[in-house]
């Protein structure tokens, strides 16, 4: 049966000093959903990120991930439970090959190093990312850098997939792989949690769509109406959008 | 690395003839006791090596590690006649402690902080030690003169028993970087060393696995140490608590290759010969050219050669495909 | 009793101005370029031994070799930066760590080779002797030393917060890109920061020469004592370094009062550890 709370964000706030980067943050997520993140630089999506995947602590309110209250655990044990996630700025290994920096993270479910070899190279074919398993990671470019970061987070098994900000520099072309992929990941029973600036993913990519602005959520829904939404339009989108849907 | 050839296999079975036959071959003392500081500081090397060029904790501070053992052993055998081979273990362990002791608080520290960190602790276990009159402060510790035997770690009349000692712990210690650095340990601690957010988003449990590369390192380095103390039958804070040791350890893994399974041997093998025979030759009259040297070489290899012999090594073999 | 105790506060004062001075220069190069200088110490080394040969050859008194050791040293560092330190920038984290112990043992171990490990000392300054003001023993080159320590800090703030260059040295220290987005030569501004760290601590030794003996390996203690300070303080604040250093000069000499004076630099040690154990960003850093 889909749990409809396969994660409660319950009204989050994060204060730095006196800086407040999320204010009571509420949505929540049902499985095998795609839910999508928006909202201008600053807005708070990437510290709503951290609050969620033990990087941060809430200051107050709380995270339940299938149940459980996840808001005081560390960022590994979360990681175990099932929550992966990649980074703004990607993050690979850079002096171990393709294959290696999945099998690291494959190791997650393992303990032997052949058999987490065998899971990584699933992964690989996977992802598409097979043919180039023994590059380095530090001579990839950044399509496949972060294709490899998808990779390796899908190589520890999650259940809630959270990318944040993963069609960030990529062409067109790159684009059209890197949202095949998610819908791809989707189709296998992931739920997805992303944050996204590029639109056109957004729109055809998410089941719900939430709106940040200046910390807090100012809008939640299907895309369509998000996209219609004045104050969205006026924080973030502009009119363009609203013209062409 | 982790694949085994025939070559591979052929090449090792010949190296271990030579190191086996060498004593045999260079009967003067001199000689062979530059092959022990080799596969004393080779060990020190591989040691550091499993949580500096593998954990990326580049310490800096092996030394306490190294003075701990020699003097835990050295104590328990003086004042409690207890055996030097178990003194060797309890040195190990208590040195692995310490590292648990300084590394737990020092697990968010990277790259530089960690690295004076380490300076620090270095500095301030010598320090204490100096000051302990229980072990002698400045004034160090004299092993007794105790009969020549195996089970008593100490030979008088050739060095060959302690040669082959040291080959054997040299062993031990590859042999252990070798199932770290092929098992989840070592790629976890290679994911550590990238960055810790990596790591940690990948379920790894940072500290937890920081600790266990220092106190295997610390272990082994200690072991080094207790050996010194058979070896050299005299120990002060002088000769075993000192940061240019430390700083000695450090520049034979880059040299050889930090990262690899061999390198810090490629390393020891190349700048203990170098450093003995110029402290000798050159060094004697005090001065300083032998160390000049040693200081020229050391900036030279940072700039041009960073991932040392191994790095070369591999370079050009993958050039050669 | 209490006046053993603020003898030692004054030595502490004394001490930790000049302190302040190598810290300044440390924190600099430290908060510009991310590089930690090992060989600081040996900077300071230089000038010392610059300032002894030119009393010792040629009579001047080190209060007037200060502008000479003030452009050997400047120039010994940017010299350094672009020959050495430059080509380890992009190299791996460990090269960057090595690279300045090579520079710092070869430094001193030239020093012996050319001079000898012996021991030196000045020991006519132009200005010596001692006061005793209030039963406290106040060391005339001591106090100059210090007094000349704190005169070259506010030079530099005033340097950094009011020349353009000086402006440029600090946006550097914040925002690397930001800076280099703003037109800034950041590889320009490096140079003149390792060079202006050196030619700081050689001013510190021109300084501490007027009393303080003099061999090859002098150095060693205050680099390492430099990093406690720029850790308390901050990396890369130079107010902080001013004040960490007052508060090391003062700990390590109350703390070998209190305990026992050789455990006076085992203090300083504990302090690195403690800031960055419980604040890393030390007093007033970023």
């Amino acid at each position: 049966m889909k749990s409809p709370l396969f994660l409660e964000v319950q009204r989050v706030t994060k204060r730095f000093g006196g800086l407040l980067a999320n204010e009571n943050i509420d949505f929540t997520v049902k499985e095998g959903e795609i839910v999508s993140i928006i909202g201008p630089n600053g807005a708070g999506k990437t510290t709503l990120f951290n609050c969620i995947t033990g990087f941060y602590h809430p200051s107050s309110g709380k995270v339940f991930f299938r149940g459980s209250d996840i808001s005081r655990r560390r960022a590994d044990a979360i990681c175990k439970m099932g929550i992966a996630r990649t980074f703004q700025i990607v993050q690979v290994i850079s002096d171990m090959t393709v294959l290696e920096n999945v099998v690291t993270a494959a190791l997650l479910r393992y303990t032997k190093v052949a058999r987490a070899t065998e899971k990584a190279e699933e992964v690989l074919a996977f992802t598409g990312l097979l043919e180039k398993e023994e590059a380095l990671g530090i001579d990839l470019t950044i399509a496949d850098k972060k294709r490899l970061e998808v990779s390796m987070a899908l190589a520890t098994q999650p259940t809630l997939l959270m990318l944040d900000e993963s069609m960030a520099g990529l062409t067109r072309v790159e684009l059209r792989g890197m949202i095949d992929l998610i819908k791809k990941i989707r189709s296998k029973g992931m739920t997805l949690v992303i944050v996204e600036h590029v639109m056109e993913a957004v729109m055809e990519i998410s089941d719900r769509v939430i709106v940040l602005n200046s910390g807090k959520k100012i809008m939640e829904g299907v895309p369509q109406e998000v996209v219609q939404n004045k104050e969205v339009i006026q924080a973030y989108l502009g009119e363009k959008y609203s013209a062409v849907s | 690395m982790g694949k085994f050839g025939l070559k591979q296999i052929l090449l090792a079975i010949i190296v271990l003839i030579l190191l086996i036959s060498f004593p045999w071959v260079f009967r003067k003392p001199f000689p062979q006791h530059v092959m022990i500081l080799v596969f004393m500081f080779g060990m020190m090397a591989v040691a550091w090596n499993i949580m500096g060029g593998y954990a990326g904790m580049f310490s800096f501070g092996q030394v306490a590690f190294f003075g701990i053992g020699a003097y835990t052993s050295s104590f328990l055998l003086i004042t409690y006649q207890v055996n030097p081979w178990v003194g060797l273990i309890i040195g190990g362990l208590i040195a692995a402690l310490v590292g648990l002791a300084i590394g737990y608080p020092c697990s968010n520290l990277r790259g530089h902080y960690f690295a004076i960190a380490s300076i620090a602790f270095g500095e301030i276990v010598r320090t204490l030690f100096t000051n302990w009159k229980l072990i002698g402060a400045a004034e160090g510790l004299t092993l007794p003169m105790l009969d020549e035997s195996f089970k008593n770690f100490i030979f008088h009349s050739s060095k060959l028993p302690y040669y082959y000692i040291m080959l054997v712990f040299l062993l031990l210690s590859l042999l252990v970087c070798y199932f770290v650095a092929t098992s989840k340990m070592g790629y976890y601690f290679r994911a550590i060393k990238e960055s810790h957010d990596v790591a940690k988003v990948l379920g790894i449990n940072v500290v937890w696995y920081r600790l266990i590369a220092i106190m295997i390192s610390a272990f082994l380095t200690a072991m080094a140490g207790t050996f010194y103390a058979q070896y050299i039958l005299y120990l002060d804070p002088d000769s075993v608590l000192i940061l240019p040791i430390s700083v000695q350890i450090v520049l034979i893994s880059m040299l050889g290759g930090a990262g690899s399974i061999l390198g810090p041997v490629i390393g020891a093998v190349i700048l203990m010969p170098v450093s003995e025979v110029t402290r000798v030759m050159l060094g004697h009259k005090g001065t300083g050219i032998d160390m000049m040297i040693y200081g020229a070489l050391i900036t030279v290899i940072s700039v041009y050669q960073p991932k040392g012999v191994w790095g070369l090594l591999t370079g050009i073999a993958k050039r050669l495909k | 009793m209490p006046e053993q105790l603020l003898q030692q506060i004054v030595n502490g004062l004394l001490i930790g101005f000049i302190y302040s001075l190598i810290a300044i220069g440390l924190t600099l190069i430290w908060g510009v370029m991310n590089i930690v200088n090992f060989a600081h110490g040996d900077f300071l080394m230089v000038g010392m031994f610059i300032s002894f040969w030119l009393y010792t050859l040629y009579g001047l008194d080190p209060l007037f070799s200060i502008p000479i050791c003030t452009v050997a040293l400047f120039v010994l560092g940017l010299l350094i930066y672009r020959w050495i330190v430059s080509k380890v920038m992009k190299g791996p984290m460990l090269a960057q760590l090595v690279v300045t112990f090579g520079v710092s043992i070869f430094l001193a171990n030239l020093a012996v080779y050319l001079w000898t490990p012996d021991f030196r000392l000045i020991d006519k300054p132009l200005l010596s002797g001692t006061w005793n003001i209030a039963g406290i023993n106040l060391s005339v080159p001591k106090f100059v030393a210090t007094i000349g320590s704190v005169i070259a800090s506010l030079f530099v703030f005033l340097f950094m917060k009011k020349t353009k260059t000086g402006k440029a040295i600090l946006a550097t220290e914040m925002d690397r890109e930001a800076a280099l987005l703003m037109g800034i030569n950041t590889e320009r501004i490096n140079s003149l920061s390792f060079g202006l760290g050196a030619a700081l601590v050689g001013i510190a030794g021109a300084f501490l020469s007027t009393y303080y003996y003099i061999y090859p390996q002098v150095g060693g203690t205050f680099g390492l004592i430099a990093f406690s300070i720029v850790a308390l303080g901050g990396f890369g604040s130079i107010e902080g370094a001013f004040i960490a250093g007052i508060i090391v000069g003062l700990a390590q000499t109350l703390g070998g009062f209190i305990f026992d004076p050789a455990y006076k630099y085992a203090i300083v040690f504990m302090i690195y550890l403690i800031v960055v154990w419980i604040r890393p960003q030390g007093l007033l850093g970023w």
